[in-house]
Order: C-alpha cells, then sequence, then structure tokens
C-alpha cells in the first residue's frame, strides 16, 4: 500500500479499531477500506456503533486501539492532523448543526474563509453555485430557523461540500427528518453520489443503499457482522443478525 | 359492567375563516372589563382609585406645586411647605464632581459629555461600525488625560481629586470593559481539559464569589499594600478598580459558563467538523450564540456593578452618592439633603433603565430569524 499512487489508496482505513465507552466495549475490531469514489452505506439496529465509527473518522470521538488512516495521515492526538483530517473530511449531521446565529450564506463560508483561507468572494461565489446545484439559490441570506428540516439539511451538505472534501460522512442524515422532506435531502446525496464523491453513510434508508452503495456494511453490538455488495446483501444475507434485522425493516 | 355502546365520532371541518374574537374592543372596554366587570371588583377598584388620587394629589404638591425651584437662599426654602430643589442647582456642582478644583471642571465635564454621547449613539444599530469601535478605544485615554491632566498643559489632578458623577461612570465603564473579556477567559478556562487551567479558574471565581465585596474593596486597598514594598504604592483609584474588575469578572464568568452550557452540542461538533481552530470556534460560532443567550443575566450583572460604585465610598474615594452626600453636610441646606438625595436616585434610575432597555432591544435583534 505505501508504494501505490494517492489514486490507489483507500481514502479512508480503519484498521482494528477499539474504543470504549468506560467498561463499555463500542467499536471492536473495526477493519475498513473506503476506495476513492465508492459509497458506502453503514447499518445496523441502534447502538450497534455505527454513529461512533464514522465520528472516530474525523475525531469527534477518540479510538482507543488501532489506526485510522485518512488520506494518508494517521488521526492522532495531534491538534495539526486532525484539522488536516477534518478540512478533508465533509460531515452531514442526524442533528443538522446549521450554526444558528448566521445564515446560509455565512454558513457556507465560515469554514473556507477561517480554515482554508479562500478569499471571501471566490468562497462566496462557489456557495452561490453549489447552493443554485440544491435549488436553495433564493435561500443565501436567510436564517437556518427560517428554513424546512430538509432545507437546512441539504444546506448543511452544501457546508460540508465547502472545502471540496475527500471523503462525505453523513450520520443518518434523514433520521430527524418529515417524511416529505426526506426525499429531498435523498435526492440530493443521490446525485453527489452519480459524482463520484466518496461517501461512508450511516443511514435505515434501504432504498438509497440498495440503488446508490457500492458496499453495505452491517454492524452489531459494536462489530462488522456483515459487509456485501447491495444486491447480495439484501437478497441473500448471510450472518441471522442481518436476516433479523432485514425483516424488521422490511415488515415495519 | 358492560361498556355503553357509544362511538366516536367524527365531523368534517367547516371551510370558514372567522376574526379572532381575541383582543377584541378599545382600552375603555378593557378597562371595563378589567376593573370593574362586577360589584366586588368595582368596589375594590373605587376604594384603590380613591386611595392612589389622594396619595399622587400630595405627592404632587410637594414635589411640583409647592416646590421651590431656585434660590440661593436656604430660608426660602424653609418658609415653603413643598420640596426644595434648590439644593440641587445650588450645590449640583459638588454632587456632580466632588472635589476636582472648580476651575478645571469643565474637564469631567467634557469626559461625561463624550462617554454619554458615544453611549448613545451606539445605542443605535445604523451608527454601529469599525469607526465606532476605533471611538470606544480612543475614549479611554481621552477621558484619562482630561481627568488626570499634566499633559497639553492641564493642570495635574490626581485621582485622589476625582469624584461625583465621572468617577462613578469611568469606573463602571472600566470594570466592565475589562472585567467582561475577563469573565470570559474565566469561563472558557473552566471549561477547558486542561487541569492546571481549569483549577485556577474555578479558585479565582469561586473564592472571589465567596467573599463580599467590601472585603474584595479592602484587600485590594489597604492590605495590598502591606505586602508590597513601602516604595512602591498603589493608587487608592487603581486598587479599587482592579477589586472591581476581578468581582465583576468572577459574577459574570458564570454567568458566561451557563451560556457555554447552553450552546447545543451539535454547534460544538459542526464546528470542530468543519476544521475551524478552538479559537475560531469558540469565537465565531460559540460566543455568539452562548453570550446572545445571556444577554438578560449579563446586563443585570452589569447594572450591578454600576451600582456597586458607592461601595468605593468606604476607602474614601467619592462616587456620586459619596459626594452627594459630602455636599450636603452644609448646616444650612442639610435638612434638604433627601432632594439632593432623589435627584442622585433619579439620575440612577435613568442609567440603569438606558441599560435594561438596550439590552432588551439587543437581544431582540441578535434573536431575528434565530427559533430557539
Amino acid at each position: 500500500m505505501d508504494t501505490g499512487t494517492a489514486a490507489a489508496r483507500p481514502v479512508v482505513q480503519l484498521k482494528g479499531v477499539n474504543k470504549w465507552y468506560d467498561s463499555y466495549h463500542a467499536l471492536r475490531d473495526i477493519n475498513l477500506e473506503v476506495a476513492r469514489g465508492e459509497k458506502i452505506v453503514v447499518c445496523g439496529p441502534s447502538g450497534s456503533g455505527k454513529s461512533t465509527m464514522i465520528r472516530c473518522i474525523n475525531r469527534l470521538e477518540e479510538h482507543h486501539e488501532g489506526q485510522i488512516i485518512v488520506d494518508g495521515i494517521e488521526v492522532t492526538d495531534d491538534v495539526r492532523k486532525i484539522e488536516q483530517i477534518r478540512r478533508d473530511v465533509g460531515m452531514v449531521f442526524q442533528g443538522i448543526n446549521l450554526f444558528m446565529h448566521l445564515n446560509v450564506m455565512d454558513n457556507l463560508t465560515l469554514a473556507p474563509i477561517y480554515v482554508n483561507k479562500t478569499p471571501k468572494h471566490e468562497a462566496e461565489e462557489y456557495a452561490r453555485k453549489l447552493l443554485a446545484r440544491v435549488g436553495l439559490a433564493e435561500q443565501a441570506s436567510k436564517y437556518p430557523g427560517q428554513l424546512s428540516g430538509g432545507q437546512q439539511q441539504r444546506v448543511a451538505i452544501v457546508r460540508a461540500l465547502m472545502s471540496k472534501p475527500k471523503v462525505l460522512l453523513f450520520d443518518e442524515p434523514t433520521s430527524a427528518l418529515d417524511p416529505e422532506m426526506i426525499k429531498e435531502v435523498l435526492q440530493v446525496m443521490t446525485e453527489l453520489a452519480q459524482e463520484g464523491i466518496t461517501m461512508i453513510v450511516v443511514t435505515h434508508e434501504m432504498g438509497f443503499a440498495r440503488k446508490m452503495a457500492d458496499l453495505v456494511v452491517f454492524m452489531d453490538a459494536g462489530r462488522i457482522v456483515e459487509a456485501a455488495p447491495p444486491e447480495e446483501f439484501f437478497s441473500n444475507p448471510k450472518s441471522d443478525r442481518a436476516k433479523q434485522f432485514l425483516s424488521q425493516i422490511i415488515n415495519h | 359492567m358492560i361498556a355503553a355502546t357509544v362511538r366516536s365520532h367524527v365531523q368534517i371541518s367547516a371551510q370558514v375563516e372567522r376574526p379572532s374574537p381575541l383582543r377584541s374592543g378599545g382600552p375603555i372596554s378593557r378597562i371595563k372589563q378589567g376593573l370593574f366587570n362586577n360589584a366586588h371588583n368595582t368596589v375594590l377598584s373605587i376604594i384603590a382609585l380613591i386611595a392612589l388620587s389622594y396619595a399622587g394629589w400630595h405627592a404632587l404638591r410637594w414635589a411640583i406645586l409647592d416646590a421651590v425651584w431656585y434660590t440661593h437662599d436656604a430660608n426660602l426654602c424653609k418658609q415653603a411647605t413643598g420640596a426644595c430643589w434648590a439644593i440641587v442647582g445650588e450645590k449640583y456642582r459638588l454632587i456632580l464632581f466632588g472635589t476636582f478644583p472648580y476651575d478645571e471642571q469643565w474637564r469631567p465635564f467634557l469626559a461625561i459629555a463624550l462617554i454619554m454621547a458615544l453611549s448613545i449613539v451606539s445605542g443605535f444599530r445604523r451608527f454601529w461600525s469599525r469607526n465606532l469601535m476605533i471611538a470606544w478605544a480612543a475614549l479611554l485615554p481621552t477621558v484619562l488625560v482630561l481627568m488626570l491632566g499634566g499633559v497639553f498643559g492641564l493642570r495635574p489632578t490626581g485621582t485622589h481629586l476625582w469624584g461625583g458623577l465621572p468617577l462613578t461612570l469611568i469606573m463602571a465603564i472600566v470594570t466592565v470593559a475589562f472585567g467582561l473579556p475577563g469573565a470570559i477567559l474565566l469561563a472558557l478556562g473552566r471549561r477547558s481539559k486542561l487541569p492546571a487551567i481549569k483549577a485556577l479558574c474555578i479558585g479565582i471565581t469561586e473564592i472571589t464569589r465567596g467573599l463580599p465585596l467590601l472585603v474584595v474593596l479592602f484587600m485590594a486597598a489597604i492590605m495590598l499594600p502591606l505586602f508590597l514594598p513601602t516604595t512602591f504604592r498603589i493608587d487608592k483609584f487603581v486598587s479599587a478598580q482592579i477589586a472591581m474588575i476581578i468581582y465583576f469578572a468572577a459574577y459574570a464568568a458564570e454567568i458566561v459558563r451557563g451560556g457555554l452550557q447552553a450552546v447545543p452540542r451539535g454547534q460544538y461538533e459542526a464546528a470542530e467538523a468543519a476544521g475551524l481552530k478552538y479559537g475560531q470556534r469558540m469565537r465565531r460560532v460559540i460566543l455568539p450564540q452562548g453570550l446572545r443567550i445571556v444577554i438578560p443575566a449579563l446586563m443585570n450583572d452589569i447594572i450591578r456593578a454600576f451600582k456597586n460604585t458607592t461601595f468605593v465610598s468606604i476607602l474614601g474615594l467619592y462616587d456620586i452618592l459619596g459626594a452627594t452626600s459630602a455636599a450636603t453636610q452644609d448646616p444650612q441646606w442639610v435638612q434638604f439633603a433627601p432632594e439632593a438625595y432623589l435627584f442622585v436616585f433619579a439620575l440612577y434610575f435613568v442609567f440603569c433603565f438606558s441599560m435594561s432597555k438596550y439590552s432588551e432591544s439587543l437581544a431582540r435583534y441578535l434573536s431575528q430569524g434565530r427559533n430557539y
């Protein structure tokens, strides 16, 4: 792997990652490599460690054993490395978490201006371009509180895209939304996926997984129990736990 | 027992839109409804009205109709049955400027005028600009030059000559100007992951909060010099000022900390995930939201700091209240001291009420377009 070119190297590597909350073993020996341009969907019952796993990738959570490497940089205590990794990793949250005191445009340009030192007008121009693409060109001067949940989440996706990340993390991006708004967010995610952006998506939206995922990862009790391309995972799950999970999701 | 066979029943809603029955009628009908809606309330309202008019009439006669407004002769006041507002005109220079040399009192007057003008201008958001911040930054040295003298051919006037309104205003403004940043640092430090910084900030906050202001002032003014070499004499005003700053910072720190805790965790995480450094996260994301939440509580503390300046009298510094009590020692006028105090209380009220109204409008402005 050391001799590989940047293109051949996985964007995200997790090698033997373990994590504990006090005495609770939250992540158990996680091994995962995400190739450039691939879409990984992570699913599993709640409390299975899906969110914890992706939050370790940009160090919102600390892992205690093993290695996490993002585009050649290992996630450690080193603040400068963490900052570099966070520049390369965009994140979309279940709770959306737009900056409530800033309007849409300032939300989008904050990190480019202060982190990437992009000139303001350049950042704004890029923001307007991306906003137009997600159908929110008119909302640039509004505050998050004036937008619907679906609009907010689309803005949050644009915010994650602003620094041209090498990988996008989605932490249950539609779980907090009304059913009517889930569709518009999934639509944007689908378009991004089609453009070849590397994505790791924690979601319960099996339709999205079936359509867009290169690999579906199923987790339970802090372990990766099963991983397969969607057609195989959904038609022929191997583990009993995955079978049970799928039957519950489909029959609910 | 067998349940009765009552079935749920629903009817499709009517489509017509009707005017709201709330808030109907003008002020007169609302007074009628509120005060005279039944016999019991009508009797109570009439009794209260009579009592109020009686008290109001006497207050009016004392304060306005029978009052003496202007005279240099205290005997005229003694003959009158009303208030003697003439004491304000007679003693206002002492009340406002304390023992500042009489001929030089244009300087503290100018200092107050500058401070008030800038404060009023800052109350209008359309004047908010970089220039206004520069003006505030330039205010402190300007006021110091005016008050201290000794340069530009101004007669030197040390802090021991300061008194009255300038002392109160300068002390209050400097307390907030240095205390608020101090409070923010203490609050951030208290949430630090570094144990030493955290312990230091908790220590400063808790010890200061655990002492009465009088003790802090005494320690700063009287005990501190005992520990310093005798050649190093610390100015009484400066030590009182430092004590006021620390005291304010310790109290405000806990308010700021409350604001920081009220900012949802997701905001911290989103700021981290965006790659912002600690300082940027606090400056750009967390503090603007956290401080906005605690504006009313902070203003409460700022108003208290303004009024706490009266405590410096115990060190022999004459704030406006102390200057008033000194000004009313004149045996000719001493019996009219209450009128002089009422004047000063009115001044206090104007300042404090303006601050309160300002914080309200600021909080309203900052919560535009935000739904939490």
